[in-house]
């Protein structure tokens, strides 16, 4: 069994390979970092969109810019708290700051659909339509959440499966927050199912990816 | 300075923005001098960042000083004095292989005793998988499968050549670990004596052997 002269042996043999490192970055400026891709990703559609379409769409519906920026807060909050809990000593309650944010994004886009239901003239999704926000949602998450754990596996997170879900809810946020640039109709009720759906595959294939994936960094 | 990362994967923007940081960010002086007025911790924290730095002195006093704060971590969590030495020596390793994330900023005895409640947690799962594997004696007669079972053997010649393979693909110092310690069941001085290696070494070696093992088996073995 090791005894105090074993660790002194080890701690003499760890002395002697030490080699010196260069420091994590606070987690905030790897957010930062981060939110740089997706703002890249916002200019690019936004170039090839324009952004008279999307002021119009929120002018006529201002629970889809409420969504909007309900999506744009999670996704902020989500990479910072996945990026803090990457770090060994933090607290896990890092994990709540996204739930403000999600809830605005949650309830703005639910009263879209209920006023819907007063105004019978709003355009209704089809399926096909709704599952083009599923492609664009899940196509723009894959890589979001890849670069994500890419930086996270240079950290050491305790709690990898909070931390993946967190992974999961940024990047899902993100790639919804870009889809409002070219989202060409309201949230009707099978849209807002489609996102729903999209947010919680892309949070359940991280939180059973990306938990196996960060629980070895 | 030579700047080395212990830990591999994308470090593209890392690296970008390491330059901004390094000018922004404020830490304690690196110096392995120690100042009355600093508390336990602080004196920690600028040992560790001195480490961080390559100031050997400054991380073998931190490692030393930090073995009570591992083992009060690790009885809180509820590991048995028999285990508390095993969890000391996996969370030093894991401490000097996660150096770089420690954030001077911050408080030491914190970061450190997360990594060895998690080290704690681990150790305790280990021992119970373990125990769930250990049958009784009889029972373990009972289910035995035949020792003529010709498909059972083939079987288990297969997976010990696959092992012998494995590790005869580990580097030379985590091969010697096994084959002496693990196979050949010689004692950690016998081992020291015979290959040169301190025991230290010898312990990494085989603690990072048999995490290459497992890794490549997931359990298949």
């Amino acid at each position: 069994m090791p005894d105090q002269r074993s660790h002194e042996a080890l701690i003499d043999q760890l002395g002697s390979g030490l080699v010196p490192v260069r420091r994590l970055l606070p987690p905030w400026l790897r957010t930062v970092a981060w939110l740089l891709v997706v703002a890249t990703c916002a200019v690019l559609l936004l170039m090839h969109f324009g952004v008279s379409g999307m002021l119009r769409r929120w002018d006529a519906a201002p629970d889809l810019a409420w969504a909007g920026i309900g999506a744009v807060i999670t996704t902020i909050c989500a990479a910072w708290a996945a990026f803090a809990l990457s770090v060994p000593g933090q607290r896990a309650s890092w994990a709540w700051l996204p739930l403000p944010g999600a809830l605005l994004w949650i309830g703005a886009s639910g009263l879209g659909c209920l006023q819907f239901l007063f105004e019978p003239g709003t355009h209704i999704t089809s399926l096909h339509q709704s599952s083009d926000c599923l492609v664009f949602i899940i196509s723009f998450s894959i890589p979001l959440s890849a670069l994500l754990i890419v930086l996270l596996r240079r950290a050491y997170p305790l709690r990898p499966m909070l931390t993946a879900v967190m992974v999961g809810l940024a990047s899902a946020a993100a790639s919804a927050s870009l889809l409002e640039i070219c989202h060409a109709y309201d949230a009707a009720a099978t849209d807002l199912l489609t996102h729903a759906l999209a947010v919680t595959l892309v949070v359940v294939a991280n939180t059973v990816m990306g938990g196996r994936l960060l629980s070895r960094a | 300075m030579r700047q080395v990362l212990t830990a591999t994967g994308f470090m593209g923007l890392d690296s970008d923005l390491s330059l901004w940081a390094s000018v922004n960010q404020s830490v304690p002086a690196e110096s392995t001098a120690a100042n009355d007025s600093e508390s336990p911790d602080q004196r920690r924290a600028a040992w560790m960042a001195a480490a961080q730095a390559g100031d050997r002195r400054a991380y073998e006093k931190v490692l030393a000083d930090s073995i009570a704060l591992i083992r009060a971590a690790a009885r809180r969590q509820g590991v048995t004095p028999d285990q508390l030495d095993d969890v000391v020596q996996e969370t030093l390793i894991t401490v000097d292989r996660v150096r770089h994330t420690y954030d001077p900023t911050r408080s030491y005895d914190a970061w450190l005793s997360a990594i060895a409640s998690r080290r704690a947690i681990d150790a305790l799962r280990s021992r119970g998988r373990r125990g769930s594997r250990e049958v009784h004696d009889e029972f373990a007669l009972d289910r035995h499968p035949d020792v003529d079972d010709a498909s059972a053997a083939t079987e288990s010649e297969q997976r010990a050549r696959r092992l012998r393979a494995a590790i005869a693909e580990l580097p030379p110092g985590q091969r010697e670990a096994v084959e002496q310690l693990g196979l050949r069941e010689r004692s950690l001085s016998e081992t020291a004596e015979l290959t040169g290696r301190n025991t230290g070494a010898l312990k990494v070696n085989l603690h990072r052997a048999l995490k290459a093992l497992r890794e490549r088996f997931h359990g298949e073995l």
